[in-house]
């Protein structure tokens, strides 16, 4: 395959159909609408289901459908049409049946705007529908690392029978980068042995979250954790530079994690000793290697597009060991590395033994 | 003496459809949620269809309809049974797929879902339990629930200058294009209840034959929440609802008639 000149948001949808996505269904939503344009070309062409469908309610829900008859099925959207999914969500994953979802944040909350955003980090990670879990939610950096994040999200989700996000913002959705999309997959030849497919020649099979029965329903739960811990186990993410030597580690994932490495880059030149920490995956939050980082480190400087979201899972991981300080921008504000450099000077002048 | 006997052969002349399991129900005694399953069981048995059939059970008290067809089955979330059931059958054109939903679910949190799904013509079938109540959650005001009708939330009878007027969902699908056959039946008397059966027949004939979206309404009773005897809720059907909801077709696309005339 070559390099092409793609946008995140077509490189994202043309991942999903290289990785097998049998079943689209959408609704328009600024900023990842070109997502849903290229399905609707493609999808059809390709004799695969796509549906533009009445709302993102019903559109989680046919992906909830598909999902049970066994199709490698998603949905795409932005921040106000994941809140309407989040029915949806809490189905999907107490049914355990796999789904993609992609979320291409926009600056809240309400109608907010349509500016780049990552401020449905607590949404994603922590509240995604009623009930006990987590969705599996991994946060691409670059439109090459969204093609081989989507392609990653189906095995994913399939492998956990779960639900999993791929979360960019409006600017990963929109900028325009050289990147690599993977060979096109055969689609699968069966569906999965779980699937509804009709009850030809075996017994019927049911689909359902609803089980009335309190004890019974505990157990549905501890099967549910017990797979989220082995998610938590194997599927923590992450990319890191500089940081072998660094006092301070500065933590940002997405666009965020991009600016802020711009940024730690010169205040290396600075002479300053400081290192990126870039979560890929959000949920499970690579914590161990953070946990690990905070042994010898002197602060954390966490950068978000939002008012400090990820910040309680690094607070978390950094176990009250050293202080963790937040640098973010709000409401469709990407911050430019200058102000991130200065976040980083200003904290480091601070750290112990630091000359200031 | 040998007294002479006489061997009279067995002949099954009523028995479980195939299509419905050998377990017992949660309905309450008169509820007519169970002849409506047993309609729908017996006409996928007739048409040779149970083994790649997928209904899609509604929240409502026909919760538990998976658990009941020997089909397979899914639940989907409170009025989502028609997306869930287009997703379904477009990964899967070749299952037959219906939903199965009260009139709180279908005709108001899922009406978006029932409209759209009528509108694009998706070749579904749709079972539609009209008794005028929310029956599972204990008998408040649906949006089909009469004019002046005591329910729990309507506790002075319906006001319509309050709650507006009951929806005849029927009438409503019956003018989307995307409709292929839409019909409300009854299912107060023997004569009613054959008629319904036929009508879901050729519901599920529609979409055997690929032509679009059928929806059969059926006045249902609900003697819990109603607050009435069996045969009072029953007499309810034929005296309030039937005239308010006038039992017939509102919609037969071109071609349906054909199937309605097949035996
Ligand atoms: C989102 C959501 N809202 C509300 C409920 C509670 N609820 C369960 S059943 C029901 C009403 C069902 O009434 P209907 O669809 O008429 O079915 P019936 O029980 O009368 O057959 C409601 C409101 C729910 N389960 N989910
Ligand atoms: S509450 Fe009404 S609708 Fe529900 S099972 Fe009882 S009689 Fe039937
Ligand atoms: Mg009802």
């Amino acid at each position: 395959m070559a390099v092409e000149l793609l946008k995140g948001n077509v490189a994202l949808a043309e991942a999903a159909i290289r990785a097998g996505v049998e079943a689209y269904f959408g609704y328009p939503i600024t900023p990842q609408t070109e997502l849903l344009e290229h399905m609707a070309k493609r999808m059809p062409e390709l004799g695969r289901a796509f549906i533009q469908a009445e709302s993102e309610l019903a559109s989680i829900n046919m992906v909830y459908g598909a999902a049970c008859a066994g199709a490698r099925a998603m949905t795409s959207s932005s921040s106000p049409g994941i809140s309407l999914m989040q029915e949806g969500f809490s189905y999907i994953a107490g049914s355990e049946v796999p789904a993609v979802v992609v979320d291409v944040m926009r600056g809240g909350p309400g109608l907010g705007n349509i500016q780049p955003s990552q401020s449905d980090y607590f949404q994603v990670t922590r509240s995604a529908g009623h009930g006990d879990y987590h969705a599996i939610v991994l946060a691409p950096a670059s439109v090459q690392e969204a093609i081989d994040l989507m392609v990653l999200a189906f095995d994913l989700a399939d492998k956990y029978r779960h639900l999993v996000f791929v979360v960019a913002d409006g600017l990963l959705g929109q900028m325009m980068e050289p990147a690599e999309l993977p060979p096109m997959r055969p689609l699968r030849s069966e569906r999965p042995d779980w699937a509804l497919t009709g009850a030809r020649g075996r017994e019927p099979r049911i689909i359902t979250s609803l089980e009335l029965d309190a004890p019974a329903l505990e157990e549905v739960n501890k099967r549910l954790q017990a797979k989220l811990r082995v998610i938590e186990e194997h599927e923590q993410r992450y990319a890191e530079q500089m940081v072998e030597d660094a006092r301070l580690v500065v933590v940002g994932y997405g666009t965020a994690g991009r600016i802020a490495q711009t940024a730690v880059k010169q205040a290396r030149r600075e002479g300053m000793k400081v290192g990126l920490f870039r979560p890929i995956s959000l949920w499970p939050f690579p914590e161990r290697r953070l946990s690990r980082l905070a042994d010898r480190v002197d602060a954390f400087l966490v950068v978000e597009m939002n008012a400090g979201q990820m910040l309680d899972d690094v607070k978390l991981a950094a176990g009250g060991q050293v202080p963790v300080d937040f640098y973010g921008r709000m409401g469709g504000m990407v911050p430019v590395p200058e102000e991130i450099y200065q976040a980083i000077e200003g904290l480091y002048a601070k750290l112990p033994g630091s000359l200031s | 003496m040998v007294a002479a006997e006489t061997v009279i052969e067995e002949q099954v002349v009523y028995a479980r459809p195939e299509s419905l399991r050998d377990v017992p129900t949660h309905y309450c005694p008169g509820c007519t949620h169970g002849i409506a399953h047993r309609l729908v069981a017996e006409v996928l048995d007739e048409l040779g269809v149970r083994s790649r059939t997928i209904g899609v059970s509604p929240v409502g008290c026909a919760v538990f309809a998976y658990k009941y067809f020997n089909t397979d089955g899914c639940e989907a979330a409170h009025g989502r049974a028609p997306a869930m059931a287009t997703g379904i059958k477009r990964v899967n054109p070749s299952a037959v797929v219906f939903t199965y939903q009260g009139d709180g679910d279908l005709a108001a949190i899922g009406t978006a879902e029932i409209i759209h799904v009528a509108s694009r013509g998706e070749n579904i079938t749709t079972i539609f339990i009209n008794n005028a109540i929310y029956g599972m959650t204990g008998g408040q005001m649906a949006p089909t629930t009469l004019p002046g009708q005591y329910t729990k939330s309507s506790p002075g009878g319906r006001d319509v200058e309050l709650t507006g007027f009951p929806m005849r969902m029927a009438e409503l699908l019956g003018t989307m294009p995307g409709a292929a056959y839409v019909t409300r039946r009854s299912l107060h008397n023997v004569k009613e209840i054959n008629k319904a059966k036929k009508a879901i027949r050729t519901a599920f004939k529609v979409q055997l034959a690929g032509l679009g979206f059928a929806m059969v309404e059926l006045l249902s009773a609900c003697p819990t929440n109603w607050g009435l005897s069996v045969p009072e809720a029953i007499q309810w059907i034929e005296d309030v609802m039937v005239p308010y909801y006038p039992l017939g077709d509102t919609k037969v696309a071109d071609g349906v008639d054909a199937l309605m005339k097949e035996r």
